[in-house]
């Protein structure tokens, strides 16, 4: 290659930036990613730590917990036990990638084809997120959320609503619908349906607790029916549609997080997915580069000490081990897609028969577009990269004396060793299933959850916690019962209504 | 093409509100660790921020989790030596956790530690002493600078460019640029006048000549009026404003009935001063003396933790400030000021020895001396005695004190003579 590096020196300027950016973006169109547009936004560490302690959103609205977590960042980061993380990308329409004005330009670089184009084509490609989320309007949903919450803090004072937000945070997990589709945000929409709902939902509430007698002849059905008549998994969403006391303002502030609880739904479920294909794309763009000679050695040798930090995945028995590396485990299974395409091995062709051979751009955007981490991994993870993981996976039951063991890395295990990581995926199985299960209409109003158990496996004690938020929000008293699987009642935890 | 946009010079505290809103809510921590630093911390030692930690499980949000036991299947990478079917004793503890979500919690780190800035920090360490807001705001300021003129520069902004230094500066780049032309030029009008007797305008050598004028004059045209690097712009530096020197004597009687309680009070009144005294002087010095019987200059740590026995002589100490004032610091050159603390005993013929030293050899010689009596028992002859000489004297405070609210009305004298 005869074409000059388009620099030679690790400072980055904008113009860099850009020429950088063009060459980037020409080889990921080359390479068929499709993308929303990019906005690029260069900040410093401190405007990263803010970005950071607001879950990566450019706007939020003000919460403890968020200076929790900034103070938390901050306090590692001036110890220096942990660089920031090098990028956040925003889910959004034109994608906003922050590069940080401290890095080199090989590192923005690398944030450019991993934030830009790799997260970017998973946002705009993915059917999670486009099914789930609305990138058009996300920004200006967390700016009317922001206002809000500022509006309510005036007008109701900062602990009443801190209280609201609180009980909300602690229930955002079960704030989303697992299997409905949310209808899509518009900004314009949710201010006039808000201001609609504030006087409507009120008396809708009033329905259910209508203390009007009915006729005696329906009486005796009613009294036996339940509310819901369907068990509800939503939490939030039958708060906040339910809750009794509830004023309006804390009924929309409910919502507020729900809906946000929804929007980060995908993100959570495909963790290994989106930053294994954000980081396989920066790998192949910039080793494109660096073959077509517009990089030099020295930046392609610090891109490569970098890529080769985020992929490590430390053995089970080190002390660095916390848990699987998403980043290396995705890598690793795109990478190894890609090779299966390639240059299929026997083991492959027996295992892989569709793929293997066929056109590695064509499979691996199939891959991109129609998956989740739970079904990607036990459809894609191959014998080989167990091996090479030298995954395994052991059973421990509090019934047994020992932990067992239970598959490896060889012939008899791959399965088993597969459906057993894609489970640990599973947000249905690692988020322990709790349902609305009753209102007592007649009697104390009060609100009946129940728990099923998975595999036998309770819940965490600080449920008791959780379960006062509950009563705070609902009003009255509220009761989790544990189930078992044959459907009996094994252990039940009540909270009384909060004297406030 | 790709919008790149700048935004580093956007506001970069986005996350102040929300820091507040934390260190509201864990008021009562912190304020229990800010109290335990200031315990720690020397009297001279208010102007850097703190190290604070709160118990982790209090600032834990709680969401609806599995715990431990029941049945569960686990994949993990790295095996060594494992077959199907090994047994494991489990591991005490309980094992990992879930694996993928239990990330930034781990390591075992039981309290959350984080930096509070020297703002928050006075801001709790003036909590409970109850200060007026005027005076809050006053404590935390830095020492103000002063903008002063200090020649000119080659950079600046646009506001501060000095007119007639950048034309000056341009009017001797354009003679020394010319310079070389003019010379020429000069001699060759002067060759074409003498030419144009012999020779007739169209002949070569005048045509030649008319256009090297020609070429000479139009160098010197181009030479521009004024150029970047003629820019001057004046120079301002930061001056601190002009302050003087100060010592502070802290005076406290470390007999056997000064217990813990009542020292850490008496430090907080000392630290307030001090920090007062920041505010108004560049230098300070500390001096400190304790005494029981018998009064001795000691440092920081022997004067908060020593313990003595016996008796008080309140006279002891007063003659060995009175001595240093004497000897080190002359009353025209050092500000003085002088707290005392003690729990009001003294030997009963001392208390007029003390009276007299005060109002003839230190009262006339100090800013201010405040006394404060850390007791609840009843007024002894020492608080007769300096109620007398507070008669007397207008920059002499005097207060009784339980808790540490009490200190400020010590000094608001102070305060309110520096604030008008």
């Amino acid at each position: 290659m005869t074409r000059r590096p388009i620099s030679d020196t690790s400072d980055w300027s904008f113009e860099l930036i850009e020429k950088y950016h063009t060459e980037i973006e020409r080889i990921a169109k080359n390479f068929g990613l499709s993308t929303y547009p990019v906005q690029l936004e260069i900040i410093t560490a401190e405007q990263m730590m803010d970005a950071y302690s607001s879950v990566g959103m450019p706007v939020g609205y003000n919460h403890w917990s968020f200076g929790k977590e900034f103070v938390n960042t901050e306090t590692n980061y001036k110890r220096g036990h942990m660089g920031l993380a090098y990028e956040i990308v925003i889910n959004s329409n034109p994608c906003i990638a922050y590069l940080m004005e401290e890095n080199s330009m090989p590192m923005q670089a690398l944030v450019i084809a991993h934030a830009a184009y790799g997260h970017n084509s998973f946002f705009k490609n993915n059917y999670l997120f486009t099914t789930w989320t609305s990138a058009d309007s996300i920004i200006d949903y967390l700016l009317f959320a922001k206002n809000y919450i500022a509006k309510c803090e005036q007008r109701h004072g900062e602990q009443a609503v801190e209280k609201i937000l609180d009980s909300c945070h602690a229930l955002k997990n079960f704030g989303v619908d697992r299997y409905k589709r949310p209808p899509k945000l518009s900004l314009q929409e949710e201010k006039a349906r808000q201001e609609e709902r504030e006087s409507y939902i009120q008396s809708q509430i009033n329905e259910i607790w209508r203390t009007i007698p009915v006729k005696q002849n329906d009486k005796t059905e009613k009294d036996n029916a339940r509310y819901p008549e369907e068990p509800q998994e939503n939490l939030l969403y039958f708060i906040e549609k339910n809750a009794p006391h509830l004023e309006p303002w804390q009924r929309e502030i409910v919502r507020i997080v729900r809906k946000i609880a929804q929007y980060f739904y995908p993100q959570r479920q495909t963790q290994v997915m989106n930053e294994g294909w954000a980081t396989f794309w920066h790998y192949t763009i910039l080793n494109q580069l660096y073959d077509e000679g517009l990089c030099t050695d020295g930046f392609i040798i610090e891109f490569l000490q970098s890529h080769t930090n985020v992929v490590y995945q430390p053995p089970f028995d080190s002390p660095y081990y916390s848990g699987i590396n998403p980043y290396a485990l995705g890598f690793n299974m795109m990478t190894d897609i890609r090779r299966i395409c390639e240059k299929p091995e026997p083991e492959d062709r027996q295992w892989f028969p569709e793929i293997a051979g066929s056109n590695w751009l064509e499979t691996m955007d199939f891959a991109m577009r129609n998956f989740k981490d739970e079904s990607f991994i036990s459809q894609y993870l191959s014998p080989k990269l167990i091996r090479d993981f030298k995954f395994f996976s052991i059973t421990d039951d509090d019934m047994e004396r020992n932990i067992e063991v239970s598959a490896i890395h060889d012939d008899t295990g791959y399965l088993k060793v597969r459906s057993t990581l894609s489970e640990q995926y599973n947000l249905g199985s690692i988020e322990p299933n709790i349902q609305v299960y009753d209102v007592n209409l007649r009697g104390d109003r009060s609100l009946t959850l129940r728990h099923y158990l998975h595999q036998r496996r309770p819940l965490h004690e600080s449920a008791n916690e959780v379960l006062k938020h509950v009563a705070r929000l609902w009003g009255f008293d509220v009761k989790l019962e544990a189930i078992n699987n044959k459907g009996n009642i094994i252990n039940t935890i009540e909270c009384k209504t909060p004297a406030d | 093409m790709p919008q790149i946009i700048d935004r580093r010079l956007n506001g970069k505290n986005k996350s102040a509100v929300n820091r507040q809103k934390f260190l509201r809510r864990f008021r009562k921590q912190i304020k229990k660790s800010v109290e335990n630093a200031i315990a720690q911390r020397s009297v001279t030692d208010l102007d850097k921020g703190e190290k604070v930690s709160i118990p982790r499980e209090d600032t834990n949000e709680p969401f609806f989790h599995h715990g431990s036991g029941g049945h569960r299947e686990i994949v993990n990478p790295g095996n060594r030596e494992f077959q199907t079917g090994d047994k494991i004793p489990r591991p005490e503890g309980g094992g990992q956790g879930q694996g993928t979500e239990a990330s930034d919690s781990g390591e075992g780190i039981d309290d959350f530690v984080f930096e509070l800035s020297r703002e928050e920090f006075l801001q709790f360490f003036f909590e409970d002493l109850e200060l007026p807001n005027l005076v809050k705001t006053k404590l935390s300021t830095i020492i103000e600078s002063q903008k002063v003129r200090a020649g000119h520069t080659s950079e600046g902004i646009p506001s501060n460019i000095n007119v007639i230094r950048s034309l000056t500066g341009a009017l001797g780049r354009r003679i020394a640029l010319r310079a070389p032309y003019k010379k020429e030029l000069n001699e060759k009008k002067q060759a074409l006048e003498d030419l144009l007797k012999r020779h007739n305008d169209t002949d070569q050598i005048i045509i030649d000549l008319r256009s090297r004028i020609n070429y000479l004059e139009n160098k010197i045209k181009k030479i521009p009026f004024i150029d970047t690097f003629d820019l001057r712009y004046d120079n301002r530096v930061d001056q601190p404003k002009p302050t003087t020197q100060a010592v502070m004597f802290c005076i406290m009687d470390v007999s056997g009935s000064m217990g813990q309680h009542e020292k850490d009070i008496a430090k907080r009144f000392f630290m307030l001063l001090y920090l007062f005294l920041t505010r108004t002087y560049e230098k300070i010095k500390v001096i400190f003396i304790s005494h029981h019987t018998l009064a001795n200059e000691v440092d920081e740590e022997t004067f908060f933790y020593s313990r003595e026995t016996g008796g008080t002589v309140v006279s002891s100490a007063l003659k060995l400030v009175k001595d240093i004032i004497k000897e080190r610091f002359p009353s025209n050159e050092w500000n003085i000021y002088a707290a005392q603390a003690s729990d009001g005993d003294n030997w009963h013929n001392d208390s007029t020895i003390c009276g007299k030293l005060l109002s003839e050899d230190i009262m006339p010689y100090v800013q201010y001396y405040s006394y404060i009596e850390i007791t609840a028992d009843r007024h002894q002859n020492l608080w007769k005695e300096y109620s007398n000489i507070k008669k007397h004297w207008d920059n002499f405070a005097m207060k009784r004190i339980e808790s540490v609210a009490d200190i400020y009305p010590v000094f608001r004298k102070l305060f309110k003579k520096r604030s008008t």
